[in-house]
C-alpha cells in the first residue's frame, strides 16, 4: 500500500468533469473506429436494423451505447467498497479477454480433445524443468552473490564474469550454445538437461544481483553484533544475514520465477516437448493454431497466478517480525 | 597480578588511511574493574573499545585480551569474542528472532549449550534486566530502553569476562536512559568487569573505579572519579567537563 492519508479524498470517478471527459473520449474512439461490422453491431440490430446498412446513425447509436454503459459502470463501481471494486473490475476485464478470444471462433471440441495431452506432457515438462532450474539457479545465485561480495579476487572475477556473460546474452543463444556446443567438447547432452542447464545459469545470473543487493541492504550493525558474539562468517551469513535479506528479496525473486516459468518456453527451440512446443505442433496439422496458443497462454497465466499467490503467502509469513 | 588483567593495551596506535585515530594508548583493565571513557565526539573512544574485541584492527602496539594477543593473522578471534560482551549504541538486536532467541543463540551456537539450558540461562538474565515478560516478542515491539536491556542480557548470556559498552544510552529518550543505567549500575555492583564509553557523568561518578578522558586519539587524563570531576588537571578536561556539566 502507498502511504494512506487520514483525510478521505473525493472519489475521482464521481467528479462530473472526469465522467464527462471519459464519456467524450470513449464516444470519440467508438465513432472513429467503425463498429457496425462487429459483434456490437449484431447486438444492436433490434435498434438500428441491419448494422451494415445503418450508416452514421448506427455508428453513433453503438458508440453512444458503449460510452453510456462504460460511464455508468465506472460511476457505479465508485460506490462499492474496495474489495468489491477489485473483484468486479477483475471479472469485467477477464470477460473482455474471453470476449476477445471468442472473436477467433475457436473450436472448443478441438481444445478439449488436445487438452489432456497438453497438460500431462507439456505442462508437466514445463513445471519440472522450471522447478529444477529454479532450485539450481538459487544455489548458483547465493554462491555467486557471496563471491561477488568477497574480497577474494579470484572468486570476484569468476562471479562477475559469470553474471556479465549470462546476463549479457540472449537466453535462446545460451540454449543453443549449450545444446549444440557441449557435444563439440565431447559432452553429449540431452535436450532436457541442456535446457535446465541454460535456464539455471541464466536465471542464476540475474538472481545473483538480487541476492547481492539483499545482503547489502542489511545493516552493518547486524554483522558487528553477530561477529562480536563470536559467530563465524558462515554462521552469520546463514542465521543472521540471509534470514533478514530473504523478505527483502522475495518480491524480485517472485518476479524472477514467473519470468523463468515463461522463459522455459525457449527450450522448445531444441525440441523439448514442453507446453509451447506442443502448443505449436499440435495445432499445426489441422491449422488450429489459435486454439492451442490461447490454451497454452491461459495455462501459463494460471501457473503464474499460483506463483503470485505463493509469493504473497511468503510475504505475509515474513511480515510477522516487522509488525509492531 | 598478571592473571587478573583482562585487557592490556600497550602503545596502541591506529590509522584510518593517513589519519591517526589512536595515539600510543596505554590501558590496563583488571578483573572486576569499572572503567568509564569519556571525551568529545571523534576523540577515538568508540574506536578504542572496538579494538578490544577486534571489530577494529590496530596497527601498532599490543592488545592482550583475556590472555590472547590480538593481531592481523590470529585464528582464534572467536575465542576472544566469546569472553568479551559488547553493547552497541544502536542495540543491534537480531530483528528476525524473538527476544528469547536473541539471548539463546549465542550460548547454543558458540558454546554448544543444549536448547533447554540456553532457555533457562536466557530467562534468568532477562529476569536480571527485568523484562522476562517480553521474552516471546520480536524486538521491534519493544521500546528503545527495553531493547538495550535485552542487548545487555544477550551479552550476559555468554557469561563474558568483560563487558564493553559503546555509548549504550546515546540513542535513547531521557526516561529510558535511566532504566538502562540502572541495569548497568546493578551489573557493576555484582562485580562485572566493564569498560563503558558514555557521557553519563552521574553514572561515571557512581560506579567507575577510573575515569579516562580522551581527546584526538590520546588518553589525556585518567583518575578516580572524585579527583577527575572535582580536580581535573588538564585544560582540555576542564573545558569538556564545564561544557558537559553546565546544564
Amino acid at each position: 500500500m502507498l502511504y494512506p492519508d487520514t483525510v478521505e479524498s473525493e472519489v475521482l470517478v464521481h467528479k462530473p468533469w472526469f465522467v464527462v471527459s471519459i464519456f467524450a473520449v470513449v464516444l470519440a474512439l467508438c465513432l472513429i473506429s467503425n463498429l457496425t461490422g462487429t459483434a456490437m453491431g449484431e447486438l444492436m440490430r433490434p435498434v438500428i436494423g441491419d448494422p451494415l446498412q445503418s450508416g452514421f446513425y448506427g455508428r453513433f447509436a453503438i458508440a453512444l451505447f458503449i460510452a453510456v454503459s462504460f460511464c455508468l459502470n465506472v460511476v457505479l463501481i465508485g460506490f462499492a467498497p474496495l474489495k468489491v471494486q477489485i473483484a468486479v473490475v477483475w471479472l469485467e476485464t477477464l470477460l473482455l479477454f474471453i470476449a476477445f478470444s471468442t472473436t477467433f471462433n475457436l473450436s472448443l471440441p478441438f481444445i478439449w480433445e488436445k487438452l489432456p495431452f497438453l497438460i500431462t506432457q507439456g505442462l508437466v515438462t514445463t513445471i519440472y524443468i522450471s522447478a529444477i532450474s529454479i532450485f539450481f539457479a538459487s544455489l548458483i545465485a547465493i554462491v555467486a552473490a557471496v563471491a561477488k561480495l568477497s574480497n577474494n579476487g579470484f572468486a570476484y572475477a569468476i562471479a562477475s564474469f559469470y553474471t556479465s556473460f549470462f546476463r549479457g546474452m540472449p537466453l535462446l543463444m545460451q540454449v543453443y550454445l549449450i545444446y549444440l556446443g557441449l557435444p563439440q567438447l565431447g559432452f553429449l547432452i540431452d535436450a532436457v538437461p541442456a535446457g535446465v542447464l541454460a535456464l539455471s545459469l541464466c536465471v542464476g545470473a540475474y538472481m545473483t544481483e538480487i541476492f547481492r543487493s539483499g545482503i547489502l541492504s542489511i545493516d552493518r550493525g547486524q554483522w558487528e553484533a553477530s561477529r562480536s558474539m563470536g559467530f563465524g562468517f558462515s554462521l552469520t551469513m546463514r542465521k543472521i544475514i540471509l534470514p533478514q535479506a530473504l523478505p527483502i528479496i522475495i518480491p524480485p525473486m517472485g518476479n524472477m520465477f514467473i519470468a523463468m516459468l515463461k522463459d522455459s518456453s525457449l527450450v522448445s527451440a531444441i525440441g523439448v516437448w514442453e507446453l509451447t512446443f506442443l502448443a505449436r505442433t499440435l495445432g499445426q496439422s489441422t491449422f488450429n493454431h489459435m486454439e492451442m496458443l490461447i490454451t497454452a497462454a491461459v495455462i501459463y497465466w494460471l501457473m503464474s497466478i499460483c506463483l503470485e499467490l505463493i509469493q504473497s503467502r511468503i510475504e505475509r509469513h515474513f511480515a510477522r517480525s516487522k509488525a509492531r | 597480578m598478571i592473571a587478573d588483567k583482562i585487557i592490556e593495551a600497550k602503545d596502541v596506535s591506529k590509522w584510518y588511511g593517513t589519519f591517526r585515530v589512536l595515539t600510543d594508548i596505554n590501558l590496563t583493565v583488571g578483573k572486576g574493574e569499572r572503567i568509564v571513557i569519556c571525551g568529545p565526539s571523534g576523540s577515538g573512544k568508540s574506536t578504542l573499545i572496538r579494538c578490544f574485541n577486534r571489530l577494529e584492527a590496530h596497527q601498532e602496539g599490543e592488545i592482550i585480551v583475556n590472555g590472547i594477543r590480538l593481531h592481523n593473522r590470529m585464528r582464534n578471534v572467536a575465542e576472544v569474542r566469546k569472553h568479551v560482551g559488547m553493547v552497541f549504541q544502536q542495540f543491534n538486536l537480531f530483528p528476525h528472532m524473538t527476544v528469547l532467541m536473541n539471548c539463546m543463540v549465542g550460548p547454543m551456537w558458540i558454546k554448544g549449550v543444549p536448547e533447554a539450558a540456553a532457555r533457562k540461562t536466557a530467562l534468568r538474565f532477562l529476569e536480571r534486566v527485568r523484562i522476562p515478560e517480553q521474552a516471546n516478542k520480536y524486538p521491534v515491539r519493544l521500546s528503545g530502553g527495553q531493547q538495550q536491556r535485552v542487548a545487555i542480557a544477550r551479552s550476559l548470556c555468554m557469561e563474558p569476562a568483560v563487558m564493553l559498552f559503546d555509548e549504550p544510552t546515546s540513542s535513547l529518550d531521557p526516561e529510558m536512559v535511566a532504566e538502562v543505567l540502572e541495569t548497568m549500575t546493578s551489573l557493576a555492583r555484582d562485580g562485572m568487569t566493564m569498560v563503558c564509553v558514555t557521557h553519563e557523568m552521574g553514572f561515571a561518578r557512581a560506579v567507575a573505579d577510573r575515569v579516562l578522558f580522551m581527546d584526538s586519539g590520546r588518553i589525556v587524563e585518567e583518575g578516580k572519579p572524585q579527583d577527575f570531576f572535582t580536580n581535573p588537571r588538564h585544560e582540555r578536561t576542564k573545558l569538556f567537563l564545564s561544557q558537559i556539566l553546565s546544564h
